[in-house]
């Protein structure tokens, strides 16, 4: 029996990185401040102290240079792991993500393995406005070829990131940087959780909410409240996004008939519209309410605490209100 | 000369392969055949080929859109390059990749990439990879005049030379990115120079001068593999044809006949087989059996091709992820 404790988000990460840099000596770790300092969210603390510089290399502030060492390291022989500090800065390697890595093995008719993972962080909350802080996770969906991991407990990112390290592909996994101090139960050692495989994190037979990251637990905190008052929502993580548990979500959905999608992307382009439209094409004589998005608003982070926390950032709130306007259709 | 025969008849082998594929795409895309874009390498023949001839099987190279050269350079086989072009299942990339797009990874040919500058982070990657592995292996980069100008190109740099893995940057400038001039889109005449700013050396050749390219190559390989890192290589060269086969009138919106003629004295092939004869290495009758046999060999890539059937169309489903 896996012996199980209690171990922050942070750690889960850092307890993965060195379980996988033990494991296997191709695995190397490469990103901006994650050697001396210890990433700039300390997910690799101390690593670099354990493993020396080789294995956890500092590297100069040159997304693409630190993307396409990834890739190219990869097609030899090795396993790297590399980290693009914020999602924000993905843009400026946007070539070497979506360009190489994510159309190699296609357009050279599959010639060659890349497996790459990509750790970046998301999420808005510490003030990092408009260029440290957005959720972009759904524009990856639009790329075929990568795989987008989107943990939403310690329990999952741990056993996602061993998943991760084993694919062959490149591999986008986004870390929810408001999560780092959340705590929950981890095993020990080495397992994985697998890909495409949503997890209901609560049950209930009127309203099916999907929620990604710290949504999640925005949800959740909504789901227990409501349950007082009788209504029950399920509410599921998908974990992944490519790939997707459509499945889930839809056995779930005609369940309920009633559909929300709590996600801090931007509201356009939201994963939560590719939710609603899977729905539509696949479910159509089973809703029963529109379907609703709970996201940011369709801005840049603002920086003011005002405008971020309490406007910005979907918050229980907008979920409440959600739920109350699909329950008028019940 | 104080090269073995073989290995002169081997390089200018290669560069005629080079050539007479190309000339048959140039056939092909007037005829409509072709369905995609062709950027082709005639006149750009000894930079592929004098590099090249410094590596194995086991060596890697990147490449780019106009990559043919390369690849034929590098021991891409003529008749999978051929379907690939005309899009058949039986191209290197299965009808996938096409033109700007061709891999053979069993010979080391990581790939071309169809964007400019792209190829740089991939290429010092490989690299990396190489040290870490402790491999006796190098990569080369190839990239043109356009690319030394991408912001990527210069972060490759800067992280190869940091960490002194065994790449060779070999940069065709061939006077053009697309349709503006050298001295249009940047204040150097020599690219080279750019190597001092990442403390690798950076040398200058004829592009048109195969054994040239292959002795700065072959020092460059000398030093990557001895680790102490990277080295830039201009080679000064110039494109025949227009930037594809769509550019009207082999480039003259930009460029003038009496620039192209000027070049074309100084063929890569013509020049070598003169040197050759001259230097009585080789008979003409000897280099005239080389020429019909590659001929020869083109013109079976091209059957092959042709009757080479195209992917079914759900093929197009396949491959995404590995």
């Amino acid at each position: 029996m896996t012996k199980m404790r209690e171990l922050t988000f942070r750690e889960a990460v850092v307890e993965a990185l060195d379980i996988a840099l033990e494991r296997d000596p191709k695995v190397f770790l490469l990103g901006e401040d994650i050697g001396y300092y210890g990433g700039l969210f300390q997910a690799t603390q101390g690593l670099m102290q354990k493993y020396g510089e080789d294995r956890v290399m500092d590297s100069p502030i040159s997304e693409s240079a630190i993307l396409g060492a990834g890739i190219g390291s990869a097609i030899v022989g090795m396993h790297p792991i590399v980290e693009i500090m914020n999602i924000d800065f993905l843009p400026v390697c946007m070539d070497q993500l979506v360009n190489q890595a994510a159309k190699m093995h296609y357009m050279f008719g599959g010639q060659m393995k890349i497996p790459l993972v990509i750790r970046t962080t998301c999420g808005a909350g510490r003030g990092g406005a408009a260029h440290h802080a957005q959720a972009t996770h759904a524009a990856f969906m639009h790329f075929p070829g990568i795989k987008i991991v989107i943990p939403g407990t310690p329990h999952d990112v741990k056993g996602l990131l061993f998943t991760a390290i084993e694919d062959e592909n490149p591999v986008l996994f986004i870390e929810d940087k408001m999560m780092y101090n959340l705590k929950g139960e981890v095993p020990e050692g080495y397992y994985t959780v697998p890909f495409g495989k949503a997890a209901i994190r609560h049950e209930g037979k009127d309203i099916t909410i999907v929620a990604t990251m710290r949504m999640i637990h925005k949800a959740l905190t909504v789901a227990n409240e409501m349950e007082k008052e009788g209504i029950g929502i399920e509410v599921i993580d998908p974990r992944t996004l490519c790939p997707l548990d459509k499945e889930t979500i839809l056995h779930s959905f005609k369940k309920t008939g009633k559909m929300i999608i709590v996600d801090e992307g931007n509201r356009v382009g939201n994963f939560g519209s590719e939710v609603a439209s899977i729905i539509a094409e696949e479910a159509v004589e089973y809703i029963q309410a529109p379907i609703l998005k709970v996201t940011a608003p369709h801005v840049p982070v603002p920086y003011s605490p005002i405008l971020e926390k309490e406007f910005y950032i979907p918050n229980e709130d907008g979920i409440r209100k959600a739920i109350h306007k699909v329950m008028e259709y019940a | 000369m104080k090269y073995p025969k073989s290995m002169l008849l081997e390089m200018l082998k290669k560069m005629m392969e080079i050539r007479y594929f190309e000339e048959k795409v140039v056939d092909q895309y007037a005829r409509g055949a072709v369905p995609g874009l062709a950027h082709l390498y005639i006149g750009e023949e000894a930079v592929a080929v004098g590099a090249c001839m410094n590596l194995t099987d086991e060596d890697y190279i990147t490449s780019t859109h106009r990559g043919h050269g390369h690849c034929i350079a590098k021991g891409g086989d003529l008749k999978p390059m051929m379907a690939e072009l005309f899009g058949k299942r039986t191209g290197y990339c299965k009808g996938k990749g096409g033109s700007m797009h061709i891999a053979a990874f069993d010979k080391g040919i990581i790939g071309a990439m169809g964007i400019v500058g792209s190829g740089g982070p991939i290429a010092v990657g490989a690299a990396l990879g190489i040290k870490k592995q402790n491999l006796d292996r190098v990569v080369i980069c190839f990239f043109g005049d356009g690319a030394s100008n991408e912001g990527a190109t210069h972060e490759a740099m800067n992280f190869a030379s940091l960490h002194k893995v065994p790449v060779i940057f070999v940069c065709e400038n061939n006077l053009y990115g697309i349709s503006v001039a050298q001295h249009r889109h940047q204040a150097i005449k020599d690219i080279a120079i750019r190597a001092a700013g990442y403390a690798m050396p950076g040398v200058v050749v004829d592009g048109m001068d195969v054994l040239a390219v292959y002795e700065a190559v072959k020092e460059a390989v000398k030093r990557a593999k001895s680790g102490k890192g990277p080295t830039l290589i201009e080679c000064k060269t110039y494109r025949f044809r227009g930037h594809h086969e769509g550019d009207p009138n082999l480039g003259l919106r930009y460029r003038t006949k009496d620039e192209i003629e000027e070049w074309k004295k100084r063929c890569p092939i013509l020049c070598f087989k003169e040197k050759l004869i001259k230097e009585k290495i080789a008979k003409k009758k000897e280099i005239d059996q080389i020429e019909e046999d590659v001929k020869r060999r083109v013109e079976e890539a091209f059957v092959y091709a042709m009757q080479s059937p195209f992917p079914k169309p759900e093929q197009a489903l396949e491959d995404l992820f590995a």
